[in-house]
């Protein structure tokens, strides 16, 4: 995984998960675990976070994130995001 | 011990011994609190400079001491602490624990240990207690609704539903936020889904009496309760302006505040709710973060007009007095969130824009204000600053702080 993925992986566990969880269990925000978004298509998935959904505190990420990376963080919610330990590099912390 | 360089020693000491934490360390700190690793016999320890911090992601929580600022130790096994809150019993020793999968600890402070734990819901929010101590009552977004339990035993005794769209078995539950506790045994909350504020009545808590007011504005997000107990009042998400409920109005009826004060603009992307619990009343003006724009609101509280709004440097969180209302700390959402910025309250200006650290979710003052302690997750530590110098006086080394809870709440309305 890159840096930058390393970061996406931290940016949704954290600041997401202020709305979602930081398991993504849901909260405000809906769950977004693997089970609860088998049914939706990853491509409105990644127009969500892109885009955020008016009428819902949901906002867009546009200002942080690009569109190919709004992507790759959704198809990873679809398998089941991956946990932040592990990923850190053992001499940042 | 008031000499900084002391205190960082103190900090040092304090952290050796957790480094090498076990249950004898920790009964021996119990013991001797001043002393870390003496031999003194054991002495009564009071609570009044105790407090818990949050460790969001591994499931504990610090037991720390305010005046001379350190870590005592740590108590884990609480679960999901994403956005977890703290109440207190009158005396300080429990702490009631809100944990985002629904765990309700109660936790000693001085023993340091879990002494109950209900999961009491799927997906909670966190907790108020009563006046009286006798009752916790916890918010819940999953099932939506309030439930109350005895403080001594966690003793579920009652479960209030928030049932929308007309009510009755099928009805759809909203999510709950802004509980507070009022006097007289009650509890004040608001439904995000269902645009109403209610209120129980628990003088039997057993049987809880509801009143519902409904139509208060699209999407109220959290509340507050002025320190006097009368107004409670819900930010909304769905629409600019806050709902107000005077309490001592008879009969109480809800009033809109501060209507359109976006104007009609764009609103900026919200990337974390504001949080209006621990409100910030400082004199005759409550401060309220707006949403969607990057200022605060000064209201006066004996009319409720907007008097002022002060820009700052980002999507405010928190928004809250020094105790004695001389200054308000505001902290800001992601990607603002390295920063704290300091109002001077007689001129209403921004007197200072702190760094503090990287990722900043919390504040909390100590009892009197004179510092006033910040959480910094991604530095993993907690931050402790002189209010009146401004400067810092210790840092205390915590694995991804978050919510920072002090004993003295026990006295006050609505933290």
């Amino acid at each position: 995984m890159s840096a930058r993925q390393i970061q996406l992986v931290r940016m949704v566990r954290q600041d997401c998960g202020s709305c979602h969880g930081m398991r993504l269990t849901g909260g405000l925000g809906p769950a977004l675990t693997r089970e609860a978004l088998v049914d939706k298509p990853v491509e409105s998935l990644a127009a969500t976070i892109y885009a955020g959904r008016p009428g819902t505190p949901m906002p867009g990420w546009r200002a942080m994130l690009s569109e190919d990376e709004a992507l790759w963080i959704a198809q990873h919610l679809m398998r089941g995001f991956p946990e932040e330990s592990g990923l850190t590099p053992k001499a940042s912390r | 011990m008031t000499d900084p360089a002391a205190n960082r020693r103190l900090v040092l000491r304090g952290l050796g011994i957790l480094a090498g934490s076990s249950a004898a360390t920790l009964a021996g700190c119990a013991a001797s609190p001043t002393a870390p690793g003496g031999t003194a016999a054991p002495v009564t320890v009071g609570t009044g400079d105790l407090g818990l911090v949050i460790e969001r992601a591994s499931g504990a929580v610090a037991v720390v001491n305010t005046s001379s600022p350190r870590v005592l130790g740590k108590i884990a096994g609480l679960g999901d602490l994403s956005h977890a809150s703290v109440v207190y019993s009158r005396d300080g020793q429990y702490g009631y624990v809100f944990g985002r999968d629904g765990g309700l600890t109660r936790v000693n402070l001085l023993t340091r240990t879990i002494e109950k734990r209900v999961m009491q819901a799927g997906n909670s929010i966190g907790g108020a207690i009563s006046a009286d101590g006798t009752l916790v009552a916890a918010q819940n977004y999953t099932p939506g609704g309030v439930k109350v339990f005895d403080a001594r035993t966690l003793e579920l005794l009652a479960d209030i539903p928030a049932v929308i769209d007309g009510g009755g078995a099928a009805g759809r539950l909203s999510r709950v936020v802004g509980l507070v506790d009022l006097p007289g045994r009650r509890f004040a909350f608001s439904l995000f889904d269902g645009d109403a504020i209610w209120i129980a009545d628990c003088s039997d808590a057993r049987r809880p009496v509801v009143t519902r007011y409904n139509g208060i504005g699209r999407q109220p997000y959290d509340a507050l309760v002025t320190p006097n107990g009368r107004h409670y009042i819900a930010g909304l998400f769905g629409e600019d302006g806050l709902a107000m409920l005077d309490l001592w109005e008879q009969p109480p009826r809800v009033r809109r505040i501060l209507v359109g004060y976006g104007r009609g603009e764009q609103p900026l992307p919200v990337y974390k709710m504001p949080h209006l619990r621990g409100w910030a009343v400082a004199g005759s003006h409550a401060y309220l973060p707006a949403i969607g724009r990057h200022e605060v609101l000064v209201v006066d509280t004996t009319n409720w007009t907007e008097v002022a709004r002060i820009p700052v440097a980002g999507q405010p969180v928190f928004v809250m007095a020094r105790p004695d209302g001389r200054q308000v700390w505001v902290n800001f959402a992601v990607p603002d969130y390295h920063r704290v910025q300091v109002i001077d309250t007689p001129t209403q200006k921004v007197v200072s824009t702190l760094e503090p650290g990287k990722a900043v979710l919390h504040m909390e003052f100590t009892p009197r204000g004179e510092s006033v302690w910040i959480s910094c997750r991604d530095d993993n530590r907690v931050e402790v600053i002189d209010t009146h110098s401004l400067r810092s006086i210790a840092r205390l080394a915590l694995d991804a702080p978050s919510g920072i809870f002090f004993t003295a709440r026990a006295a006050r309305m609505g933290f």
